[in-house]
C-alpha cells in the first residue's frame, strides 16, 4: 500500500511535468491545428539557458525568472521569423519545418553545451517536507509550481482582454480581424506562452531525469499521449491526460517492471487514437463531405 | 458634403477571378449609402474591399485618408466596424465574450460598460443570454450579436451586410428601426447591402445598384424608390 502511495504521488509530479508540456503543445494546436513537435527540444533548451545563468553564478530564483522570460521571447521570435513565413503552406511542410527545429535545436545544444550529462539544482531542500516518507521536497515543489503555472494560465486566458483576444484569434481568426485583433502577434505570443512554460516544464523535470540535449525525447512523448488522452483541443483535458498520465506511467512501472514504463505512453497513443480519437474533452469534428 | 468614404475605380478579385470591374461610390459624413443588386452582384465583395479583406486596385479614402491595402485590423482600429456575411460569431464564446471583444480596441472601460447596457436595451434577449454560449444562439439572435458586436467599437462608418437576414419581419423593423436612431443620434455612417431593397431605400440617403461587378445606377434613394422603371426591372417590387 506505501508503494503504492508513494507511486501515485511521484506520478503526480512528473504528471505536472507532462501536463504542462501537453499544455504547451494543446496551445500551439489550437491556434494552428499543428502539433509543435519542437515543443520537448524547446524546452531542453531553455533549461540549458537556466544552467548556464546558475554557473555564471546567479541565485536559483533569478535565473528561474530570467529563463521563462529569455524563453517567451525566443517563442515569439521563432514564430515570427520561422514559423509565420509557411504560414499558408501545406500542411506536411509546416510538420517538416517543426521537425527541422527539433533537430536544430537538439544540435546546437549539444554543440554549445556538449553532450555531457550535467546535474541541475533544485529549489527546494533535499530533506522531505515534515519527515514524510512517501514524498520529496523535489515532487511536491514542482507539483506546487505546475499548479500554479497552470492557475496563472487559466487565469490569464478567462480573465484578461489580451487572453480573450488570443483565444478569438484561434478560433475565428476572420472575425477577430473585424474587431482589431492583431492576428499574427496573437500567434507569435501563443508560441511565447508555450515556450516560456515548457521551459519551467524542463527545469522542474531537469533535478530528476539530469541535463543533456535528449532529455525531453520521452518527457515529449508522454506529454503528446496526455495532450491525446484529454482532447488535443482542450486546455483543461491536457492538464489532466498529464496527471493521468503521470500516474498511469509510474503504477504500470512498479507493477510491471520499468522497461514498460514507455510503452504505456505508446499503448495510450494509439489505443485513444482507435477508441475515441476526441479524447475525454475533445470536441468531435463532423465535418460534411 | 463632406464624405466619410470615397471609393475611385475599384477592382476586386478573388485568386483569378473579377468580381468588381472599377466602381465609384460614396458614403456622406452622418450619412447611409445603401448598394443593392442580385445574387453575385459583387455586394459583398464591395463591403470585403472596404476592410482590406480581399486584395484591390483602386482608391478607398476614409475621412479623405487613404486606406487601400491596409491590414483590416488596421481599418478597424480606424474607426471601421463590419457586420459581416455569415454573422461572423464567435461560436465557442460566450456572449458576454463577443460584446467584449467587439470593445476589444477600447481603453474607456466605464463607457464600455454604459455600451454593455445600451445593447440590452436595443436587444434584450442579448441580456437574457449573456452569459450562454453564442454558438447556441438562434440565428436571428446571432444577428443581433453581429450588429451589437460591431456597434460594441464606437465606429464612425458601419458596414452591414444584409443584416435582415435570418430575422423574422418585425425584427427586422425593429433592427431598421435602431440603425436610423444610430445613425442620427450617434452620427454613425453607415454603408449597408441588402437583399430587402424596399427596406434599404427607406433608410438610405443615396442608393447604388451593382450588377456583375459594375454600377448601373446611382442616385437619391428617394429618385431610383420613385421610378417605377427602376424599380420593376431592377428592385423586383
Amino acid at each position: 500500500m506505501n508503494v503504492l502511495l508513494h507511486q501515485v504521488l511521484s506520478g503526480l509530479a512528473t504528471g505536472g511535468i507532462y501536463a504542462s508540456v501537453a499544455l504547451a503543445l494543446v496551445m500551439i494546436y489550437q491556434a494552428t491545428h499543428l502539433v509543435n513537435f519542437a515543443q520537448g527540444e524547446l524546452a531542453m533548451f531553455s533549461t540549458y539557458i537556466s544552467w548556464s545563468l546558475i554557473q555564471a553564478g546567479m541565485p536559483y530564483w533569478a535565473a528561474f525568472f530570467i529563463t521563462v522570460a529569455l524563453s517567451f521571447a525566443l517563442g515569439v521570435l521563432i514564430e515570427r521569423v520561422i514559423v509565420q513565413p509557411v504560414e499558408n503552406a501545406p500542411i506536411l511542410s509546416v510538420v517538416i519545418v517543426f521537425i527541422g527545429l527539433l533537430v536544430i535545436m537538439n544540435s546546437l545544444a549539444g554543440w554549445i553545451f556538449s553532450y555531457t550529462i550535467k546535474p541541475f539544482p533544485s529549489p527546494f531542500p533535499t530533506a522531505p517536507l515534515f519527515g514524510n516518507s512517501y514524498v520529496s521536497s523535489h515532487e511536491l515543489g514542482s507539483i506546487g509550481i505546475t499548479l500554479v503555472v497552470l492557475l496563472l494560465v487559466f487565469a490569464f486566458f478567462r480573465f484578461t482582454p489580451l487572453g480573450l483576444a488570443m483565444r478569438a484569434a484561434a478560433q475565428n481568426p476572420v472575425s477577430s480581424r473585424l474587431v482589431g485583433v492583431r492576428v499574427g502577434w496573437m500567434l507569435a505570443l501563443g508560441w511565447g506562452l508555450a515556450a516560456a512554460i515548457g521551459s519551467i516544464a524542463g527545469m522542474m523535470v531537469a533535478p530528476t531525469v539530469f541535463l543533456e540535449p535528449n532529455m525531453m525525447a520521452g518527457i515529449l512523448l508522454y506529454a503528446f499521449a496526455a495532450a491525446l488522452l484529454g482532447g488535443i483541443d482542450s486546455p483543461g483535458g491536457a492538464v489532466l491526460g498529464g496527471f493521468i498520465v503521470g500516474v498511469l506511467e509510474n503504477v504500470v512501472g512498479s507493477l510491471l517492471g520499468t522497461e514498460l514504463k514507455l510503452t504505456v505512453a505508446l499503448v495510450l497513443i494509439v489505443g485513444v487514437l482507435v477508441v475515441k480519437p476526441s479524447g475525454l474533452f475533445g470536441k468531435v469534428h463532423i465535418t460534411r463531405v | 458634403m463632406a464624405k466619410i468614404l470615397e471609393v475611385r475605380g475599384l477592382h476586386a478579385q478573388y485568386g483569378p477571378t473579377r468580381v468588381l470591374h472599377g466602381i465609384d461610390f460614396s458614403v456622406d459624413e452622418g450619412g447611409i449609402t445603401t448598394i443593392l443588386g442580385a445574387n453575385g452582384a459583387g455586394k459583398t465583395t464591395t463591403l470585403r474591399a472596404v476592410c482590406g479583406m480581399v486584395k484591390t486596385q483602386g482608391d478607398i479614402s476614409l475621412g479623405g485618408a487613404r486606406i487601400e491595402g491596409k491590414a483590416t485590423e488596421s481599418i478597424v482600429r480606424l474607426g471601421v466596424a463590419h457586420v459581416p456575411d455569415g454573422r461572423g460569431t464567435f461560436v465557442n464564446l460566450s456572449v458576454e465574450e463577443n460584446l467584449r471583444l467587439g470593445a476589444y480596441t477600447r481603453s474607456d472601460k466605464a463607457e464600455v460598460a454604459a455600451d454593455f447596457e445600451r445593447m440590452f436595451g436595443y436587444f434584450p434577449r442579448l441580456k437574457e443570454r449573456f452569459r450562454q454560449q453564442a454558438g447556441l444562439l438562434s440565428g436571428g439572435e446571432q444577428q443581433m450579436l453581429a450588429v451589437s458586436r460591431a456597434l460594441m467599437l464606437r465606429p464612425r462608418l458601419l458596414l452591414l451586410d444584409e443584416p435582415s437576414f435570418g430575422l423574422a419581419p418585425r425584427i427586422v423593423q425593429e433592427l431598421f428601426e435602431i440603425f436610423r436612431a444610430i445613425n442620427q443620434q450617434d452620427r454613425v455612417s453607415m454603408l449597408l447591402v441588402e437583399q430587402n431593397a424596399a427596406l434599404a431605400l427607406k433608410l438610405a440617403d443615396t442608393a447604388y445598384l451593382l450588377e456583375t461587378g459594375r454600377v448601373v445606377i446611382s442616385g437619391t434613394a428617394d429618385a431610383i424608390r420613385s421610378d417605377e422603371a427602376i424599380r420593376r426591372s431592377y428592385l423586383g417590387y
